[in-house]
Order: C-alpha cells, then structure tokens, then sequence
C-alpha cells in the first residue's frame, strides 16, 4: 500500500468517524439523562436524510404528516394523564407544544416547499419536522414508563426502532435517495482532496462537541440534564422536572441524528433502512465510551471510522463484522474491571 | 398563628401493608417540630408521602393550599424542601454546581443572596466549593444537602435524620444551624432518631410507633414525659449517639 492510498482511507475514516461521533454522543446523551439505549438513532438519521432529500425535489415528506399524527396522540396523553388536575396552563402548553407546532410546520412545508427552494430552508424544515418526531416519540413511548428498569427501556426502545423504520419504508419507497450537497466547494492539499461536504463534516462535528461541552458545563440547563442523569430523586427534589429533562434530550438526540443524515445525503445513497447501520456504529463508539464518556466515545467513533476504512479496502465483504468485532475486546475489558452491574435503583 | 402544613388523617401503604396510619400533624410559620421514634415507625415514609415521593391517602395543605394534585416539582416550587435520608447529592458534580441546582426554581437574583447565606452557615462548603460532592465527608454532604435544599429559599424545610451516621461534633454543629434558621424564617419538620438533641431544639414534638402518633405536645412536656423517657432518651442502644 502507498502513503497516497492510506491517506485516502485516513481522510475517508476521519469523515465517517466524524458522523459516528455525533452519533455516539447523542447515545451517550440519552443513556445517561433517560437511561433509554436510543436504537432509533438511525430512524433520525434516515428521516432527516431523506426528508431532506425529498423537501429538495419539491415533494412534502410524508414524516412533515407523521409529526401532527405524533403530536396528536401525545396531546391525549398529556391530558389522560393529567385528568385528575387540568388546569388551563396545562392544556394551553400541551396544544401549543403538541398541536399547534407540528400543524404550523406542515403548513410551512406546504408553503415552502417547491423545486427552487433554498438549501438552507430545506434543512431547517428537515431539522424541525425531525426534532417534532424525537420529541413526541420521548412523550409517547418513554415518558409514560420512564420509571421502569433499563431491559424494559431497551425493549421499547427496538419497537420504536421497528416501527419507525416501518413507516420510513412508506414514506420513502424502497428506492434510495440522495440529495444536493451543502456545497460545491474544494480544496486540495497534496494528494487529498477535501470537498466542501466533508469539511462541513468536520466543522460541524467540532463545532457540536464544543458546543454540547458548553451547554452541558456552563449553563443552567445543560447542569439539571447532568444533574438528572447523576440523581433523578435528587433532581426532582429541587424541581428539576425529569420529563423535561428526557424531552430536552431526546430533542438534541433528533437533531443530531437529523444533521447526520443532511451531511451523509449528499456523499451517498441512503435508503429506508441505513439508518439502523450507521447509527449501530455509533453505538458501537458510545460503548466504547462506557455509555458515559463524551471524549471517549468520540475518539472511539473515530477509530471506528478508520478501522471501517481500511477494512473496506483489504477485505470489503467482511467490512461489518471486523467494525462490529470491535465492541467484544471492549465489552471483555470492561466486564472483567467491573464485575458486578448493578442495576440502577430508582 | 396560621399553619403552614398540616397532615389531617393520612394513611400510607406499601401494597396492602399500612406503614402510616391516619396521621396529624401541623406546623406553623417558624416553628420547629419534630417527629421521633424508632426504627421502622414509618417516620422517613411520612416525610416522601409529603414530598410527594410516596402517594398517601388522606389531606395535606401547605399554606392553604391543597397539595393532592401537586406533584414533587410543584411542591419544591411552592416553597417545601425536604433533605432526604440518603441526601440524593449530584455525586460527580461539584459542591458549587450542587447548590446553584438547587436554586433551580428562583431567579438569578435571589439565588446569588442564597448563594452567600448558605456559605455563612456552612463554611465548610465555601472552602470545598471546588470539590466532587461524592468526595466530600458524610458530615460534609449533610451540610451540602441541607445548603442544596436552602438554596431554594424554602418557606418549610424537612429534615429527614441529618444525624444519621455521623459524629457527635458535627451533629451538634448541625443542630445548632437548625436552630439558626427559625430566625431565617425557614419552619422546620424534624425527623430523628436522636431524640434528645431533637426535643431540645423543637418546640413542638410527634411520638411515632408502628405507624401512629402515640404522643404530641410541647417538646419540653415531651421531654419530660416518663414513657417516652425510658423508650427514647434513658436507654440509648449501643452505638447510637447520645450528645
């Protein structure tokens, strides 16, 4: 092999491994904030894909639709569960949150959507109907058995998954999708050549994990999220409200997960169901990192990437397995230095 | 004086068994009352069920206010804290973080003056304010939990066993700063096992056995009371404390 050929699958490794982090940490996020192992990441990432993609053609995604139907139902249970006590304040909140916002974004998909289109609009609308999606999904599936152990999270956590990659198949078809790129920009250096795309791959990433280390270090906000992954009773007894907590993630998760995918669009095909397999490898990072370490679990998403790279070079056909052989080396290590888990009380 | 909280005929059960039966109690505005009692007489289950942790059959006011439809967030919210036996800290955050969540309902403004009324009262937290909260010692994370919950500027304060497995030094200096926060006009509900130290500071005091209130007066009657002399306060069993 020459140095040309390594510094390809290197900057190629680099580019994945960057997706995967946000990924990973979007994991790591949510597991610790919900305890909930998020395995509809990937739904995130192929529904802000494709809606992207399609929202570029000039066609309405039918996820815009998903959205008021999700937000409906959550508005039923917002108010089941709070027959005993409505008041006013409450069911103004949950018709503004529930109905009026995915109504008024499918409105402005209506509005907005045709062929000439800016770039930029078309990712803000992917962004939100995405972001409506992960928060009805915490308020539908999660919230109601937030209290129960992490097997039973899983569990819910993989119907969601199924269910969502179901609906992903008849909003989008079988055939794959992919969309403009951010930009046609590039920039050679030596051997390599760095496109506008992979760039904003890079920037982004970085720009995220500063950005999540200030959020989470500095703000108010950021602490109670920390504060009800470290102590959930210890959170509510300060008013922390642990269902905002769990919203509030499950929205940056979206969102992430959304940016993703309107990144990987334009450098490959995405179908229905690719989600699943990129956001396993994110996954795999977020292990890597123990479920709660952020810089771990991105310099892991890196190894990943370049590991993917490389073994997509020398041995193609086993590209997959050698990613996924990853994790057993990490869950032996991590088995033998921690040989009891306990489950969480709570 | 109009109370703060009262309990009127409260009943909690585990599943079918009743860990508390039909219950009063009141507090009024800066008084402080305590409820003593062994071991298993269902005082700790008292103290959630009125935080809102465990659901209770039975009414509860707090100033006025009917407290059933609230849950723990509106019940922070409304001015009642409670510092839990197991004090529930943020383990891998600091004492700093610690406090500045627990002003999470109030305002920047307020939480700044809080901010500087609990480093009076514990010192000790001013010095360590830099340091993990899982690192700190037990006398030092009672003082954290009891400054987390006064951070919010709570109008009654619950204090669920702050002597618990600590040494008789610091629970003397515990004590004393209950004391000092009548004047702040913070009330107290005391739960202890201690029940001399306790009494000394209340005003008012609640018996508890297997679940009931068996006695209630002054402290200082209680104090003087012969059962609960010989059940509470003669016989102390060993290890336990008596300062």
């Amino acid at each position: 092999m020459n140095t040309t050929i390594m510094l390809f699958l290197l900057q190629d490794g680099i580019t994945n491994g960057a997706i995967y982090a946000l990924l990973g940490l979007a994991l790591v996020l949510v597991f610790a904030v919900t305890r909930v192992i998020l395995i509809p990441q990937g739904e995130f990432v192929t529904y802000g894909a494709l809606s992207y993609a399609m929202l570029a053609t000039g066609q309405v995604p039918g996820t815009a639709r998903l959205a008021v139907a999700m937000g409906l139902v959550a508005f039923a249970l917002d108010l089941f569960f709070a027959r005993k006590a409505l008041h006013a304040r409450l069911v103004i909140r949950s018709v503004a949150l529930n109905i009026v916002f995915p109504v008024a974004l499918l409105g402005l998909v209506y509005a907005l959507v045709g062929p000439h289109t800016p770039i930029a609009v078309n990712i803000a609308l992917a962004l939100l109907i995405v972001a409506a999606i992960g928060l009805f999904l915490y308020r539908i599936a999660f919230q109601p058995i937030a209290h129960t152990s992490v097997l039973v999270l899983l569990i819910a956590s993989v119907g969601c998954h199924l269910a969502l990659q179901g609906l992903g198949l008849v909003f989008f078809g079988a055939e794959g999708l992919r969309g403009p790129a951010l930009s046609s920009a590039a920039v050679t250096a030596g051997p390599l050549r760095f496109t506008g795309q992979s760039l904003a791959v890079y920037g982004l990433t970085v720009g995220f994990i500063v950005a999540l280390w200030l959020f989470f270090g500095y703000t108010k906000t950021g602490k109670a999220l920390r504060a009800t992954a470290v102590n959930r009773l210890g959170a509510r007894l300060v008013g922390i409200r642990t269902t905002l907590s769990g919203q509030i993630a499950f929205l940056l998760a979206s969102v992430i997960g959304a940016i993703s995918g309107i990144l990987i669009v334009p450098i490959t095909t995405l179908y229905y169901d690719t989600g699943f397999l990129i956001g396993l490898k994110g996954f795999i990072a977020a292990i890597i990192g123990g479920l709660v370490s952020y810089p771990l679990t991105a310099v892991a998403a890196i190894v990943v990437g370049i590991v993917e790279a490389f073994s997509s070079f020398y041995a193609s056909n086993f590209k997959e397995v050698i990613v996924f052989t990853l994790i057993l080396p990490v869950l032996v290590l991590r088995s033998l230095a921690a040989p009891q888990v306990e489950e969480e009380k709570d | 004086m109009s109370a703060l909280l009262t309990v009127t005929d409260v009943h909690i059960s585990y599943g079918k068994v009743e860990a508390v039966r039909d219950v009063s109690l009141d507090v009024a505005r800066n008084e402080i009352v305590t409820i003593i009692g062994a071991n298993g007489a269902g005082k700790t289950t008292l103290l959630n069920a009125i935080m809102g942790v465990l659901p209770l059959r039975g009414r509860t006011t707090f100033g006025g206010v009917d407290m059933a439809p609230l849950d723990i967030e509106d019940r922070v919210a409304t001015g009642l804290s409670l510092v839990p036996e197991h004090r529930e800290l943020f383990g891998t955050m600091n004492v700093e973080d610690n406090l500045e969540l627990g002003a999470f309902r109030i305002t920047k403004a307020v939480a700044v003056t809080s901010l500087e009324r609990v480093y009076t009262l514990f010192p000790r937290l001013k010095e360590r304010r830099k340091q993990l909260a899982g690192t700190l010692s037990g006398g030092e994370q009672q003082m954290l939990a009891m400054g987390r919950a006064l951070m919010g500027a709570p109008k009654l304060l619950m204090l669920d066993e702050p002597s618990l497995g600590l040494a008789p030094i610091i629970v003397a200096d515990i004590f004393r700063i209950v004391g000092e926060l009548r004047a702040a006009g913070v009330s107290v509900l005391l739960v202890e096992q201690n029940a001399q130290a306790a009494l000394q500071i209340a005003d008012r005091a609640y018996v508890m056995e297997l679940g009931e209130f068996v006695l209630s007066g002054p402290a200082k009657d209680i104090a003087a009371n012969k059962g609960v002399a010989a059940s509470y306060l003669g016989f102390q069993h060993e290890g336990e404390s008596a300062i």
